[in-house]
């Protein structure tokens, strides 16, 4: 053997037992479709067949939407909030007992390398459920006031890229602000939300207090448009949260909305190289760059870009594209052929508009869908690639000369999720988060997350926050706002 | 003929084991019907001693340890505390002569009483600390951190959830305990260790003695390394000698009432101010 | 020339390179760390890790029995598998060269260097003459390779030129034939960007390998401190066209923990330095635990300390 090859050390697909066909979860449940329709959800990464999910339409959503509203008013709004946290905590245990399942369904479901569902997604999504059910019987103490109250059925749509980890995002402050839910997966991630719901079963949570409702967008469209929901929480593109928005605008409904993003991720010329390098790999192929919040411009101070791309695509030479079930793979599936055909499409636009397009040699596999981890240089901030949210493995690079044009340069986006600063500086560091318009700032470090930080954006990138106090304030009434 | 029960032998927790009291000593504790329960140890001033060691070198670990894993850890409490409620439940009928259903509420409530504070482990700076706003180009901000080693003398009764509802706090605070056990009503604190033994606290966060407040109260004021002193079980002239003792190095001692509250927590800690410039 | 010499232009080149972040290095090197090597690759792996063994004995308790043992060791670690390699190198005192090359020689291990510690280790706190007759004494008894210690005395309290001087003249005393490694004992230098100078300043001054520790502080080889030094290696070759070798020493006890090592080396400095002759381990109780596991690899069985030798 010449030189150090991993061989393949794959997970075992064991530990998961997805069904041939799941129903809907309503009311403590699963149950077929009104109309008995299905579909299926396929493995990115070899196009197999998984199982055939439920389709629920506007019947099916009115039923879950019934059963949250009768869960809340009887049982939910009723219970004592110690009591209801209980619940959490059973759910968040639970989730860490059956980690590795979870895990290993959602890389199957997404594409995404084992690793990461293992050691990111999965202890995340617990650990919010922890987190939030130490909340439950604390609201007082929120900063929303000292007597909040629930807002009453949330309905709650998630994107495909984080399946279980979003729905912890949504489920976990809702009920332990005492609303109860009914949510919609992804279309082509729907397997762990369904694992979820018999977490909810063996929790003993009471019935309707958690709905899972497959479908697709037109799904999604009649469970935002229900009028017995109080709020709509959602997160996903920006051209349907704007949707959303019209489409709530005439109604009592309160949203939070968490959207796109085109993250600028500035390197100083006084960084920590190799950490900054690290960022920026972390930054843009975690989790195959399908992140809302992924640094997909890399803004570097020009005196120093030569060293840092020549690091950059050494160190993008040792990225391994490929089965999402070895537990060495870096980058995984394209999530659909759709996201794929997307990706070419924006990214053709860098070759034609003049930047220049680097991607080290990867072997692709024939089945499934993938795309090489890949950078363009010189790079303008008229670039279709320099302003569009790519939802891939794609870089765009720029330069910067002044900290001042750094700034206006990253900030020259109508998003604004988040950003990343390197610099060995701190005062620069904290000079640089206070000009920067985002609402996630990342100094010397990037993609972090813990359930007890805020998490939201600035401008288009949407309304509200996820975690922490701040997220919870979403899911209570406001003292001040009036919905007429 | 029916069975011989197995009687527990009840000693000292410190250091995450169970010694006996370096002075041979015990005392007998009788249950309500004054019949003969145990001879717990009766702690010296030398197992004080050995038991602040043990804290303080516990301490540093336990307040570096992340916020959530010590939440999982109280939460863990909980949950072992579940699965012994009965022994509990019994302990406290045959101490406290009360009802099995008086037992058994105190016994949830020191359970959930540990939920409680678990959930506070990992917000307590979100909601009492600060970003201040300074006047100039200055990044201020106020965190509370860990007291260091924190006495309880724990009140008579409720027996258990007595000991619970001051000891929870001062670790939800990232602070290590040395908690003396009501004289009188001991044995469920001893019990309670076995529980916290079994729940990955690591060794020397808590430690529990069991002997005279009297004996010990004015050793635990005068001790240089105890940094904190929550005085539920002594009277209030108790209190003012040790006050009086523990002004030698700034005792921070405090009576509570019975509520749960997150002062308590913040009680047994500082409150640490930074400043940082703003600027290229 | 990368400096000139004088202490002002190590210094300035020292000051000059860029920082460390200790959180963003830990977190490369525990990523790292998840590589899980399996079947051939693991196979691949011990025994490339047993061929850099540099196996060790630093006791005041040693004696010429223990040393001869430990030769035997080397030359066959197993005596039952003639298919296992080698080791990388015998590291002993000084006192002990003599001893340990004669008994090499007499066994069939002539192509195994003698490597010995000198300069008054572990603590390097005797005087440069002590120091320059200590190297002088284990070269003439036979040393192939000496394993020296920097003064961190002088590191830390910034007399940076001393050091670099004291490394230079022992490099002179090896001359091309004798190899130089540099211990830089980062136990002691504490934080990455001591370890980054300190790396840097090493190489400047002659070494031929650059290693972490002396194995007598605690910590020693810890996967990011050896992560740092591979990325100035990289970094240095890129700079100066030659290849310093890194060598971990101290806490490597277990197969995981050398494999751990080799994938750092792997997509750190690169392919090239997975060869004894740029990569060593420092290590005792390390070859039984490679032993065990090749056994396990072969049989499929876990195996047990009984079917290994001492030494």
């Amino acid at each position: 053997m010449s030189g150090f090859e991993y061989a393949s050390a794959p997970e075992s697909k064991a530990i998961a037992n997805i069904a041939s066909s799941y129903g809907l979860f309503i009311n403590g449940k699963f149950v077929d479709p009104k109309k008995g329709k299905s579909f299926n959800t396929i493995n990115p990464a070899t196009e197999e067949l998984l199982s055939k999910i439920g389709y629920a339409d506007k019947l099916d959503i009115d039923l879950a939407v019934k059963s949250a509203r009768s869960a809340f008013t009887k049982v939910w709004s009723k219970m004592p909030a110690k009591e209801r946290g209980k619940y959490l905590y059973r759910i968040a245990r639970i989730m860490q007992e059956r980690a590795r399942e979870f895990a290993v369904v959602e890389t199957l479901d997404n594409g995404k390398p084992i690793r990461e569902s293992r050691d990111t997604d999965i202890p995340l999504a617990a650990a919010h459920f922890f987190y939030h059910a130490g909340w439950a019987d604390k609201l007082e103490y929120a900063g929303v006031g000292n007597k909040p109250k629930p807002v009453g059925v949330v309905g709650q749509i998630i994107p495909w890229n984080f399946p279980l980890l979003m729905l912890a995002w949504k489920i976990a402050p809702a009920l332990a602000a005492g609303n109860t839910v009914v949510l919609k997966p992804a279309e082509t991630t729907p397997l762990t939300a369904l694992l979820f719901a018999q977490v909810c079963q063996q929790a003993g949570l009471p019935e309707g207090v958690v709905n899972i409702v497959t479908g697709d967008g037109i799904t999604g469209a009649a469970l935002v448009n229900h009028p017995d929901i109080n709020k709509v929480a959602f997160t996903g593109s920006t051209e349907v949260g704007k949707a959303i928005a019209r489409s709530i605008s005439a109604t009592k409904k309160s949203a939070t909305l968490e959207l796109g993003g085109k993250a600028a991720n500035l390197v100083f010329d006084d960084a920590a190289i190799d950490e900054a390098v690290e960022g920026i790999v972390n930054g843009i192929f975690f989790n195959q760059g399908h992140v809302c919040c992924a640094g997909s411009r890399l803004l570097l101070q020009e005196n120093i870009a030569d060293e840092v791309l020549e690091k950059l695509k050494k160190r993008m030479s040792l990225i391994r594209v490929g089965d999402p079930m070895d537990k060495n793979t870096d980058l995984g599936a394209i999530n659909s052929k759709e996201q794929l055909n997307r990706i070419h499409e924006i990214s053709s636009t860098g070759d034609a508009e003049g930047a220049n397009r680097w991607s080290p040699e990867c072997k692709l596999p024939s089945k499934g869908f993938w795309y090489p981890p890949t950078i363009f240089t010189g790079v303008s901030q008229s670039h279709r690639i320099a302003r569009e949210e790519i939802f891939g493995p794609v870089l765009s690079v720029l330069t910067f000369r002044t900290p001042a044009e750094g700034i206006e340069k990253a900030n020259n986006t109508m998003y604004g999720l988040s950003a990343g600063i390197w610099s060995d500086k701190g005062s620069k560091v904290l000079w640089a988060a206070k000009q920067l318009k985002a609402g996630v700032i990342w100094s010397n470090t990037f993609n972090k997350f813990d359930p007890a930080s805020p998490f939201g954006g600035y401008k288009e990138s949407g309304w509200g926050r996820e975690g922490g106090r701040h997220g919870l304030a979403g899911y209570l009434t406001s003292d001040a706002k009036v919905s007429k | 003929m029916s069975r011989i029960d197995v009687n527990k032998t009840y000693k000292l927790f410190i250091g995450g084991a169970f010694p006996r009291s370096e002075s041979g000593r015990v005392y007998e504790i009788k249950g309500a019907n004054k019949k003969f329960i145990a001879n717990p140890a009766l702690a010296s001033r030398k197992d004080l001693r050995d038991a602040v060691v043990a804290a303080k070198s516990a301490q540093a670990g336990w307040a570096n340890a992340t916020a959530f894993n010590r939440a999982q850890i109280l939460y863990r409490i909980a949950e072992i505390m579940e699965g012994r409620s009965e022994q509990f439940v019994d302990e406290i009928c045959a101490l406290e002569g009360i009802t099995t259903k008086a037992a058994k509420l105190q016994v949830e409530e020191a359970i959930d009483t540990w939920v409680w504070y678990s959930g506070w482990c990992d917000k307590l700076s979100s909601v009492t600390g600060s970003l201040n706003q300074v006047s100039g180009p200055f990044y201020n901000f106020t965190t509370p951190e860990p007291l260091g080693v924190v006495a309880i003398f724990a009140e008579n009764k409720p027996s258990l959830l007595g000991v619970v509802r001051t000891l929870a706090p001062v670790l939800a605070g990232g602070n290590s305990a040395v908690l003396i056990a009501s004289e009188n009503f001991p044995l469920p604190a001893i019990t309670l260790s076995e529980a916290l033994v079994t729940s990955d606290v690591p060794g020397g966060v808590v430690n529990i003695l069991t002997g005279k407040s009297a004996e010990l109260a004015p050793w635990v004021g005068s001790h240089m390394e105890i940094d904190g002193v929550d005085v539920a079980g002594l009277s209030k002239k108790q209190e003012e000698e040790l006050k009086l003792v523990g002004a030698d190095n700034l005792k921070r001692i405090f009576r509570f009432n019975s509520e749960n509250h997150p002062e308590r927590i913040l009680s047994f800690m500082e409150q640490k101010t930074v400043w940082h410039p703003i600027g290229i | 020339m990368i400096i000139d010499g004088s202490e002002a232009s190590l210094k300035k080149f020292l000051s000059d390179l860029p920082p460390v972040d200790q959180v963003g290095a830990e977190a490369r090197a525990a990523m790292l760390a998840t590589r899980s090597i399996k079947t051939s690759s693991k196979a691949w792996a011990i025994d490339m890790a047993i061929s850099m063994v540099d196996l060790t004995t630093l006791e005041g308790a040693d004696t010429p029995g223990k040393v001869k043992a430990l030769c035997a060791k080397a030359v066959r670690p197993d005596p039952t598998d003639l298919t296992v390699p080698s080791v990388g190198a015998i590291c002993v005192y000084n006192d002990m060269v003599k001893i340990a090359r004669n008994e090499l020689d007499a066994i069939g291990g002539t192509d195994i260097p003698v490597a010995a510690v000198a300069t008054a280790f572990p603590s390097g706190r005797a005087s440069r003459a002590v120091k320059e007759l200590d190297t002088k004494d284990a070269i003439n008894a036979g040393a192939n390779e000496i394993d020296m210690v920097i003064d961190r005395g002088a590191f830390l309290s910034g007399r940076l030129g001393e050091v670099f001087e004291e490394i230079r003249i022992i490099k002179e005393l090896c001359g091309n034939k004798v190899h130089l490694k540099v211990i830089l004992e980062t136990g002691e230098l504490v934080t990455y960007d001591n370890v980054r100078k300190a790396s840097y300043l090493a190489m400047l001054a002659g070494a031929d390998f650059i290693k972490t520790s002396t194995g007598k502080v605690a910590p020693a080889a810890t996967v990011p401190v050896v992560l740092v030094m591979l990325e100035a290696v990289r970094d240095y070759f890129a700079l100066s066209g030659t290849r310093i070798g890194v060598k971990p020493a101290g806490g490597i006890r277990t197969t995981k923990d050398a494999i751990k090592q080799l994938v750092l080396v792997n997509e750190t400095a690169g392919p090239d330095w997975l060869n004894p002759s740029l990569f060593r381990i420092g290590a005792s109780a390390l070859l039984n635990d490679l032993l065990m596991q090749r056994m396990k690899l072969r049989t499929g069985h876990y195996a047990s300390a009984n079917y290994v030798t001492m030494d």
